[in-house]
């Protein structure tokens, strides 16, 4: 089943199309990685994606049915979630941070409590649970704010550069998070990368951008192996100078 | 020594005004905080056609010298005044309206920078997470406690040590609207320079203790 399905979706910034995909379809429980240049589109499509933007132009359906942007567009926001490049930890302390989203959706102390725990062990975060979040290291706040996703379970996780700027370490502990959730919960991820071995090692299937348009989707193997396209072939082996 | 031995002579004058001072610039401070920072949050917060003129005149509105702000207040509820029938000129109300006029644009400004600083990051953080729009604009604020309570004290240090608008619409009458700062006045100009001087060490030690308590619990938040 198609967990998301675009159809000539656009989004205009001024006089510059930032984004045209004519259709676009993803499967549930699939890695994405979407890859591509800076400019690209790739962050305003995760954005649409989430919800926290509108296309000028076009129809979303999220499992089957029509996003509408009013009152119903909670309903499907909150079966996802999204993990920023630069996550911003509230000002307190870790476990009220993870528990943020149960809060909103007045999930009650006791319960929410062993979810929060649960979601925090699953991150290897349990021992800091009592310290201020904004005190965190990078490597530490990125893995928080995958636990504040983690804990609510949702049917997509979208990541935008999740490991930008973190050291190897912080990458592969991160990566090997993201991993052992979607071996066990099987959420549909969406993965916003610059890194090409990243998107090699974690994706299912790639989704090639260029001036705001998808250029190539496929198989990740296919991807990286033939690609169709010859924007995708320069652009995979660094012939491209953008 | 001596002028605080003669204004221990005065003491129950002392206190009446002390309380006045505190009741006055307190309430005027309440009502502002309570219609100030939902305004600068709004704000902060929002995008509109002549955001920017907004917040032009709020910034402008800061600087509102009192003594105009006293003028104001003075021809409206003046007998000859719109609001005339209130016949609350030179009472402790029309003090609190005059400092209130010269508190709301300070509060809405600062609390609108100290929100519009965090907005976008945080209010896109708590929607992701599923907040509804006003769940995430109550997060925004939460996260911008420190700067509104900054704010709030900028406020307060306005409306405390403010002498020209409470003079003009309190009247400075004896047991009824005379304050610290009026009291500085008068003493001065009658030479009592001693009891002048006394009543400002009061004022500071007062707004001392006051930012103190601000301070503290600035310091818990950081």
């Amino acid at each position: 089943m198609n967990i998301f399905e675009l159809s000539e979706v656009s989004k205009t910034y001024g006089n510059r199309t930032v984004l045209q995909v004519p259709r676009l379809q993803m499967e549930e429980q699939k890695i994405y990685a979407i890859l591509g240049p800076n400019g690209a589109g790739k962050t305003t499509l995760l954005r649409i994606l989430n919800l926290l933007e509108t296309p000028d132009k076009g129809r979303i359906s999220f499992q089957g049915g029509e996003i509408e942007y009013g009152r119903r567009r909670l309903e499907a926001a909150r079966q996802m979630c999204m993990v920023f490049q630069k996550p911003v930890m509230f000002r307190s302390s870790v476990f009220a941070n993870v528990a943020y989203g149960l809060k909103v959706r007045n999930v009650g102390r006791k319960k929410s409590e062993a979810i929060v725990r649960e979601a925090l062990e699953f991150v290897g975060m349990n021992h800091l649970a009592d310290h201020p979040a904004h005190h965190l290291s990078g490597g530490e706040a990125q893995r928080v704010a995958l636990a504040r996703a983690l804990v609510l379970k949702p049917r997509v996780l979208l990541l935008d550069e999740p490991t930008a700027n973190l050291d190897p370490s912080s990458v592969q502990h991160i990566e090997e998070i993201i991993r052992r959730w979607h071996r066990e919960y099987g959420s549909t991820i969406i993965l916003v990368t610059h890194n090409l071995f990243q998107a090699k090692r974690m994706a299912q299937e790639c989704l090639i951008m260029m001036d705001g348009r998808i250029i190539e989707k496929g198989a990740t193997e296919q991807i990286f192996s033939q690609p169709r396209e010859a924007l995708t072939s320069q652009f995979l082996n660094g012939s491209m100078v953008y | 020594m001596e002028e605080i031995g003669a204004l221990w002579l005065q003491r129950n004058d002392i206190w009446e005004i002390i309380r006045l001072s505190v009741f006055v610039s307190g309430s005027a401070v309440l009502i502002s905080s309570l219609l100030g920072i939902p305004a600068g949050a709004w704000l902060g917060l929002t995008r509109f056609a002549g955001k920017a003129l907004v917040l032009r005149i709020t910034i402008t509105l800061m600087a509102l010298p009192p003594v105009l702000a006293g003028l104001i207040v003075y021809l409206l509820l003046s007998h000859s005044g719109p609001l005339g029938s209130w016949e609350i000129l030179f009472t402790p109300t029309a003090m609190i309206i005059a400092q209130c006029l010269l508190v709301i644009p300070i509060i809405v400004g600062l609390c609108a920078a100290a929100i519009a600083g965090k907005e976008n990051s945080i209010h896109e953080h708590a929607l992701s997470l599923g907040a509804t729009r006003a769940q995430a604009m109550r997060t925004v604020i939460g996260e911008a406690r420190t700067g509104i309570l900054a704010a709030v004290m900028t406020g307060f240090g306005r409306a405390f040590a403010e002498v020209g608008a409470v003079m003009m619409v309190g009247g400075n009458i004896k047991h009824f609207s005379r304050v610290l700062t009026t009291s500085i006045v008068l003493e001065t100009r009658q030479g009592n320079f001693d009891i002048a001087i006394a009543l400002g060490v009061i004022l500071l030690i007062l707004s001392f203790i006051v930012s103190s308590i601000a301070l503290s619990s600035i310091q818990e938040s950081i």
